[in-house]
């Protein structure tokens, strides 16, 4: 299990974002943050490895306090034994494609591990070769398989298929699998594909704006945020008081829709004002469309 | 005939120099690098001002510091018994902190143009600072380090100022090539001048020419 209690001022392209996460995740399971860029993913999985330190809170992990502000217990990144795959892969430019995999190599390892890597891989022909000569696609693998190289019981991998072919893709998805199957070590994902996290993970934690705003099993946050809410492009055709509140005209497409809205929900918006239309849908039928 | 021993001495200054500075200039420049001190631009400021600062000046200071009838230059010689004034130890040391920024900045700069992320990856590996530093920040900054080294033993053989302040003329022992040069000229041996320019001329460029072909990836086939 890991605890986290995390509060962090982060400056994010978009301005300044506090960043406050408050979650307890599971041990030996597969649990992936999902949601868009600059959600504080990338931030949340820099704290866990010792990367960045919270402005408050902790971090425990398996029992073990890896930080805290009041306890001020800090434990080094060296000493949290996480294997950590990063989105821009991060590999040592002046080592081969087996070199960096051997330099992650812990003292009773033996290189026959790496050679096992390098062929699931399937990294086996490019080992001699500097990681400045390789691909994006090529670059992810190394990354991923160092990440790997140590066996760790908490695996941090951050996008670490998003640049591979569908092929490639599938046949990673089935190794992560089976890697934490045998190893039964605790795997955080960060990932964008909707198929590979209901593939490969247990629990979906979905951030927005520094937070957690849903979390569950991946079939219940993507079927809910898929099917019922719907969204159409319109344009306000007419705006007309009614007592207390306002009738708002939109026209979509050939349709024009009246829509009910408060007095202090109308600011800001005028004739002619491009919008979305966000609406649930609660009995839904189909037919053909008319050919005129 | 010429007498070689200037050249010699130059040459025996600028490798000790730069030796000594690539052992040193590594933790300044990690610490330039990395640190978030509010003392770094007070620091900085101090090893790079020998990049302004005339040379006498330089000399001057450590000529009074040195000294025997100060309480450092006293205290070196009587509690340690070194002498650092017209000795080649002396030279040593002044062409040390002369050359500092040479050798410190080039260092630094390269640290820093390393992307983080380098770092981060062989600290989450369990691997130490240390290890960190030998196996992959520096090999991946060659070319810095080689800049620093040429531009630190180019820029001692070049020294006037402040070997005249602090070494004085005593040959065999702190009469360097440029010092050798301005008294030959004094005394109107222009040829024996123009020998030791000469040298000085040839060798210092064929070590930079080295240099610069070598980043350009000139020698990369031979390498192999």
């Amino acid at each position: 299990m890991i605890e986290l209690r995390l509060i962090k001022n982060l400056n994010t392209p978009n301005g300044k974002m506090e960043l406050k996460i408050d979650l307890s995740i599971p041990k030996g399971e597969i649990s992936t943050f999902y949601g868009e860029s600059g959600a504080g993913k990338t931030s949340t999985f820099r704290m866990i490895g010792g990367l960045l330190s919270p402005d408050d809170g902790h971090i425990v992990a398996n029992g073990d306090t890896w930080w805290d502000k009041s306890k001020k217990i800090n434990i080094k990144p060296q000493d949290r034994k996480v294997g950590f795959a990063f989105q821009d892969h991060a590999l040592f430019p002046n080592m081969t494609v087996r070199q960096n995999l051997e330099y992650a190599l812990k003292n009773h390892q033996t290189k026959k591990e790496i050679d096992d890597l390098l062929k699931e891989m399937e990294l086996g022909e490019l080992q001699d070769k500097k990681t400045d000569m390789l691909s994006g696609g090529q670059k992810q693998r190394v990354s991923l398989a160092r990440a790997l190289v140590q066996k760790p019981s908490i695996l941090l991998l951050d996008e670490p298929l998003s640049a591979l072919d569908n092929n490639m893709r599938i046949k990673l998805q089935d190794f992560i699998l089976k890697f934490h199957k045998e190893n039964k070590c605790t795997i955080l994902l960060i990932s964008h594909d909707i198929k590979e996290i209901v593939k490969l993970s247990n629990k979906v934690y979905v951030l927005g704006n520094g937070e957690i705003i849903k979390s569950g099993a991946p079939s219940q946050i993507f079927e809910q945020g898929r099917v019922d809410i719907v969204k159409l492009e319109g344009t306000i055709k007419g705006i007309q008081e009614k007592g207390e509140s306002y009738n708002v005209s939109i026209s979509i497409g050939n349709n024009t829709i009246s829509i009910p809205m408060a007095r202090e929900d109308i600011k800001g918006y005028s004739l002619g004002d491009t919008i979305l239309v966000n609406s649930k849908i609660t009995d839904t039928t189909i037919s053909k469309k008319i050919k005129k | 005939m010429i007498d070689w021993e200037p050249l010699f001495l130059t040459f025996k200054l600028a490798l000790i120099t730069t030796l000594v500075l690539l052992v040193i200039s590594i933790p300044i420049a990690y610490w330039l690098a990395y640190s978030k001190s509010k003392l770094k631009p007070l620091i900085e400021t101090f090893v790079s001002m020998p990049l302004v600062l005339p040379p006498t000046v330089l000399g001057f200071y450590l000529l009074l510091a040195f000294s025997p009838s100060n309480a450092f230059g006293n205290w070196l010689d009587e509690f340690i018994g070194i002498r650092l004034i017209f000795t080649f130890g002396g030279l040593v040391i002044a062409s040390i902190i002369y050359s500092l920024p040479f050798m410190v900045q080039p260092i630094q700069s390269g640290l820093e143009s390393l992307p983080k992320n380098l770092k981060e990856a062989s600290y989450v590996l369990g691997k130490s600072r240390l290890n960190t530093l030998f196996k992959v920040l520096l090999p991946n900054i060659k070319t810095s380090i080689r800049t620093g080294l040429v531009l630190a033993f180019a820029h001692t053989i070049g020294e006037f100022g402040v070997v005249l302040m602090i070494g004085g003329n005593i040959p065999g022992k702190t009469k360097v090539a440029s010092i050798a040069i301005y008294d030959e000229v004094e005394a109107l041996n222009y040829d024996t001048a123009n020998w030791y320019s000469l040298v000085l001329l040839l060798i210092t460029f064929i070590i930079l020419l080295t240099v610069y072909l070598s980043n350009n990836g000139a020698f990369k086939g031979l390498k192999k």
